[in-house]
């Protein structure tokens, strides 16, 4: 019984003579595999060449800073409580007098931890914070030694000092420059 | 007083020859492996070894280097002395069978006539059919020496499709002893290459095909490389081959491509003839350019051959055992008998 009128009845015949040396169809089918000599090759030399990615792609964290430089965390938790993957760990501190160009608010996360082995790229934690101090960009976490080596401190997720270094932030700001 | 008079520049031409000869069939058979994996990965829209050199060029001789340096095992339950001479029979006769292949004309140097042919032998062919044969013997020796069920197997099966198509192939090649009247392997070439005489693919068309489809399987090439089916048999006859030995093999299949697609190019397809229906010697070049550019357009032809085998190799899939002795016994060996009675037939008619 056909379920489908796709299926193809298979051909049981003996082969004829000609069929039967082969030589026809080999033929037909070097033609095919020559054509593929002057086919477009879809690789891409990955180091060499990279494929950019989609504009709302979710890559690595990154920490925002405002446009004096000063952090814009305060650890206030909501990203590690939106986490869905519980990845992101942090510690809480209080800005001290002098602190002031270091630092937006009065608190600010001491330690500031994200594991990449854990995270799942959701986004929860961009959507979760209400100081717009965490996004994800366009890059991905790189291939590592070690699982410690997964485990990304502030210092690895700070944007780079607009004040300081200003080429570095646009780079690193990338896509996200024109979407603000 | 007898090694006095003995001709020692011939001596020297000769080994010069020899070493010239048998690197450019190592260098070759080297870059074919190249050539195999690029063609391979262009048929399939990939893009091929392009890491190591510019575009991946010194990728065989990372291969080599690799092989060398492997460990080199030997089965404790194998014929340890059967078990090196598989490799070593395999590429020897793999080599041998350069001597008698006329590489190109005359070169004239220091008031010399310097022959491009190592050995004018009068049974040149003969020579050649011998040597393949023994061929057989590195599959089988290997093979039986590894003492391994799947090694076994593939090894009957490899010697007896060689064996099987060898007839085919000598029935073939009747025809065009027939057209030359000469075993010897300068005159073959000789009478394609003389004024504007036809090579020989014009006047034996099926002979060729017949020819080619049997050097397929000599060299135990896709789709006839039943005695090597890694997904059958498991890597086949060197199964239990590591290191350099494993190299050998796979060299000497590289260079058994090269010299039959050298012999294919001699036999039906000219030999070192630059052009067919042209007479070269009427441009007027220098000699001794005349035949530099004879070898070129041997190599050329070479390649081409070396091209086709590469690309049916990543087109065609592997003949089962049954079809392959049907078409060897069946098809191939009363195709070439029926081509060489009717070239035997139309000689005669023609003649009278």
């Amino acid at each position: 019984m056909a379920l489908t009128n796709r299926s193809i009845q298979v051909d049981r015949k003996p082969m004829t003579w000609l069929e039967s040396i082969y030589l026809w169809n080999i033929v037909k089918g070097m033609a095919i595999t020559f054509s593929h000599l002057f086919k477009r090759r879809p690789t891409i030399s990955y180091p060499e060449q990279t494929r950019s990615f989609s504009k709302v792609f979710r890559g690595l964290h990154v920490l925002n800073r405002d446009e004096e430089g000063r952090e814009r965390c305060t650890a206030c938790g909501l990203c590690a409580v939106a986490c869905p993957a519980e990845a992101i760990t942090m510690e809480a501190a209080e800005r001290l007098p002098g602190e002031e160009g270091l630092y937006r608010e009065e608190k600010y996360a001491a330690r500031y931890e994200i594991n990449m082995l854990r995270c799942i790229f959701c986004g929860l934690c961009e959507e979760a914070c209400p100081k717009d101090a965490i996004y994800l960009s366009q890059t991905f976490a790189p291939a590592n030694y070690g699982r410690s080596g997964f485990i990304y401190k502030k210092n690895d997720l700070l944007i780079p000092n607009p004040l300081t270094e200003p080429e570095a932030y646009q780079k690193a700001l990338g896509e996200k420059a024109s979407k603000n | 007083m007898y090694l006095l008079t003995m001709d020692w520049w011939l001596v020297l031409e000769k080994a010069i020859l020899v070493a010239f000869i048998v690197t450019i069939s190592l260098v070759i058979a080297m870059y074919t492996t190249y050539a195999e994996r690029k063609v391979a990965a262009w048929l399939q829209d990939r893009r091929g070894p392009n890491r190591a050199g510019p575009f991946g060029l010194f990728q065989p001789l990372a291969d080599g280097g690799k092989l060398f340096f492997k460990e080199e095992i030997i089965p404790v339950s194998s014929s340890r002395f059967l078990f090196i001479l598989g490799p070593s029979l395999a590429m020897i006769t793999a080599l041998l069978t350069s001597a008698v292949i006329p590489w190109g004309g005359h070169l004239h140097l220091f008031n010399r006539d310097v022959s491009l042919q190592i050995a004018d032998v009068n049974i040149g062919i003969l020579y050649i059919f011998g040597v393949v044969s023994l061929g057989v013997y590195g599959i089988m020796i290997g093979g039986w020496a590894s003492n391994n069920k799947f090694s076994l197997l593939a090894a009957i099966r490899g010697a007896s499709q060689m064996i099987s198509y060898e007839l085919a192939m000598g029935l073939a090649l009747i025809a065009v002893l027939m057209l030359t009247g000469s075993l010897q392997m300068s005159r073959i070439v000789g009478s394609q290459v003389e004024g504007s005489n036809y090579w020989n693919v014009i006047l034996q068309p099926v002979g060729f095909i017949v020819f080619f489809v049997c050097a397929l399987a000599e060299c135990n090439r896709t789709p006839f490389d039943l005695a090597e089916a890694e997904n059958e048999l498991n890597f086949g006859y060197h199964q239990e081959y590591s290191s350099m030995k494993l190299g050998f093999y796979l060299f000497a299949e590289y260079i058994n491509m090269f010299i039959s697609s050298a012999v294919m190019s001699t036999l039906y397809f000219g030999g070192y003839d630059i052009l067919p229906f042209v007479d070269e010697t009427k441009w007027g070049l220098d000699p001794n350019l005349l035949s530099i550019l004879g070898f070129a357009a041997l190599m050329a032809k070479t390649f081409f051959f070396l091209f086709v085998f590469i690309w049916i190799r990543w087109t065609i899939p592997r003949f089962r055992y049954d079809q392959l002795m049907n078409l060897g016994w069946k098809r191939l060996i009363p195709l070439a008998l029926v081509n060489m009675l009717i070239t035997a037939a139309l000689i005669l008619w023609l003649k009278k």
